[in-house]
């Protein structure tokens, strides 16, 4: 990107308009930049997508291959009857079909719904109610998820499976869509869309109240593009591999958009995370840029240093992590083990695109979110007026001025949540933080209950939800409790009812419960069973001050408790 | 008595496979995808109980419970102090 300083004087986002080739009113498909355009650019031959799954089985993609691919997807689902703004999803590993599904159900102008493949049965319902959506797109492996739930899904009319062995009988509503099988399509007509028109719908936790879908628009590419190329330094010749799931946002705004938008070789491994197979992939592809999280960082930390010196990682340029807060250690120690630091980059679905950064080039001041972007007004605010603070180091909420290209429209058929996270002219991103004497921010915590999990939320209220669907528990509440590596873990307090005796087994059998309705990231790591729990006079569970316990926190104002 | 590696691989199978896949005693768990670093708390808990052990936090690493066969030397070794 150059001079920081230079790029935020006089910054417009048309920079990135111009180097699209867009100008406003024109059409605007995702779907097509990050295929057909790379192609017209002269790029149809260069690789696109290096992909690796379970014992070392590799698949490439030139960008040809890709925007084949993606028409004839495209095609299929049209052939289907699905119309622009139906919602799709994908619910899949990190399987080629995912990176081609979403683009190919961009360029019907349908909406791509991803859901991260381990949800199970309930947070996959209440998700795909929420979107009424009209098909799913998964593997046979996790098909028996969706079918368990399909006769409460009439809205669902087809149930695509990527996978499925020949001969083998499909059930109601079932078709097989082999990616390998599908005619390749040269031409197909993309549909029209606009700045305003519909892209992504991905699904957030907050404290209170079901899941919400956040609703984001074709025009979102302008910020994804820009931020891929000045924050992750994204150069014609990278090697680039994202790590993050397109089940959440960094897998869909970086991991495809970003990277398929700047036309540059990426790499996936869809595989279990291991310190030793990372480290490989890395040396094996020669990976140039790498974006991760904390939480993948602070596990390899934990695997010892002695491992790297087994591997070549010499081709890497440049880190970058996000998710969580990246604590000043782990930037240190990438600094001395890769000989270059991971860089910060702060930003949320809401967002759709990276907010606060570090970047190449910027004095790195380990432990700190960096610097806004530019064109993106950002401060911390007075919780009691939303009025910016005057002076630095008072830590507050962060505040961001809404307008920047890829800021979700809206929380689909959730209007009034969506108002709430507005307030005096700021959009309020639930976080808290300082700003320094240098403009340099520096996070300190969620400004709500929810669990921020190895970069994923949690939503407290969807556990206990859950848990008082277990026959055995009569109360529950849920918190984060400190955890080295994902930096929080959920932990539930639990009473029983009557004739219920807590025990080892029962402590199993509950976290299996939830696991298995929600996700392993909603998982208790720790139940904890209790006589009661603390409530106000009114009624309502005090989780402030559970939370006050795990994290050693002075417990604070007691005077509406109940007393016991 | 049943044997240890064939409970483990009873229990992994009904906790964490969802469709019909072959597992085996050594078919990668954790670098495989089939279960994910959140749910190998869930069955270091299994083993704890089951076995009433204490596995401690720095020995349960992904790749100690990789496998079947890998889990069972590392539950031997708390087994039989």
């Amino acid at each position: 990107m150059g001079s920081y300083n230079e790029r935020i004087k006089d910054f417009d986002w048309s920079i990135s308009e111009k180097e699209l080739g867009y100008k406003p009113g024109d059409i605007i498909n995702i779907g097509w930049y990050c295929s057909d355009r790379i192609c017209n650019m002269g790029k149809a031959d260069k690789l696109g997508l290096i992909w690796e799954g379970q014992g070392g089985v590799e698949k490439r993609y030139t960008y040809n291959d890709i925007r084949l691919a993606t028409n004839a997807i495209g095609a299929f689902l049209r052939g289907l009857g699905i119309k622009p703004e139906d919602r799709v999803c994908l619910f899949m590993d990190k399987i080629p079909e995912l990176y081609l599904g979403f683009l190919g159900i961009l360029k019907t102008g349908a909406i791509a719904q991803p859901l991260f493949s381990a949800f199970g049965d309930e947070s996959l319902f209440i998700r795909l109610e929420n979107a009424q959506t009209r098909a799913i797109i998964t593997q046979k492996k996790h098909a028996p998820k969706v079918r368990k739930i399909l006769d409460k899904m009439p809205w669902v009319e087809f149930l695509i499976i990527v996978d499925q062995d020949p001969g083998k009988p499909l059930q109601q509503r079932e078709i097989a869509m082999n990616l390998e099988q599908l005619p390749k399509m040269e031409e197909f007509e993309i549909y029209p869309t606009y700045a305003e028109s519909p892209s992504v719908l991905h699904y957030t936790s907050g404290t209170t109240g079901q899941p919400k879908g956040v609703k984001h628009v074709h025009y979102s590419l302008i910020a994804q593009y820009l931020t891929s190329k000045w924050v992750l330094d994204l150069q014609d010749d990278d090697i680039y591999w994202c790590t993050a799931d397109p089940g959440w946002v960094t897998g869909t705004s970086y991991g495809i958009i970003g990277a398929f938008s700047n036309g540059v070789t990426q790499c996936v491994l869809d595989a279990g995370f291991s310190a030793e197979a990372w480290y490989r992939f890395i040396e094996k592809n020669k990976i140039t840029m790498w974006y991760s999280a904390p939480t993948a960082i602070r596990s390899l930390m934990k695997a010892g240093n002695e491992i790297i010196k087994k591997f070549d990682l010499s081709s890497l340029r440049h880190l970058a992590s996000v998710g969580e807060p990246l604590n000043s250690e782990a930037v240190i120690w990438s600094e001395k083990v890769f000989g270059k630091p991971f860089l910060d980059t702060y930003w949320q679905t809401e967002t759709g695109a990276i907010m606060i950064s570090n970047y190449p080039g910027m004095k790195i001041k380990p432990g700190s979110m960096g610097k806004p972007f530019p064109g993106i007004t950002a401060t911390v605010i007075d919780p009691e007026n939303f009025e910016p603070f005057k002076e630095s180091g008072k830590i507050g909420l962060i505040a961001l001025k809404p307008g920047w290209p890829s800021m979700m429209r809206m929380y689909w058929n959730n209007e009034e949540t969506y108002r709430k996270k507005f307030k005096n002219g700021w959009y309020l991103p639930g976080d808290r933080s300082s700003i320094d004497n240098e403009g340099y921010f520096w996070f300190v915590g969620r400004d709500d209950d929810v669990i921020n999990t190895g970069g994923h939320l949690v939503s407290p209220f969807e556990v206990e939800s859950a848990l008082l669907e277990h026959p055995a528990v009569a109360e529950s509440a849920v918190v984060a409790k400190p955890d080295f590596v994902n930096m929080e873990v959920v932990k539930a307090f639990v009473t029983l009812k009557p004739g219920f005796i807590a025990s080892k087994d029962l402590d199993l059998e509950i976290m299996n419960f939830v696991r298995k309705k929600l996700s392993p990231l909603a998982m208790p790591q720790e139940i904890e069973f209790v006589d009661s729990l603390p409530k106000t006079r009114s009624g309502k569970i005090m989780r402030r001050i559970l939370h006050a316990k795990e994290w050693g926190e002075e417990i604070g104002d007691t005077s509406t408790l109940e007393n016991d | 008595m049943e044997e240890m590696k064939d409970v483990v691989l009873k229990y992994v199978i009904a906790e964490y496979v969802e469709d019909d896949s072959e597992i085996k005693y050594d078919t990668p768990l954790i670098s495989g995808g089939i279960v994910d670093s959140f749910s190998m708390v869930s069955l270091k808990r299994f083993l704890e109980n089951k076995y009433n052990i204490s596995i401690p936090d720095d020995k349960a690493t992904p790749e100690a419970f990789d496998t079947v066969n890998k889990i069972v030397t590392l539950v031997n070794e708390y087994v039989k102090k």
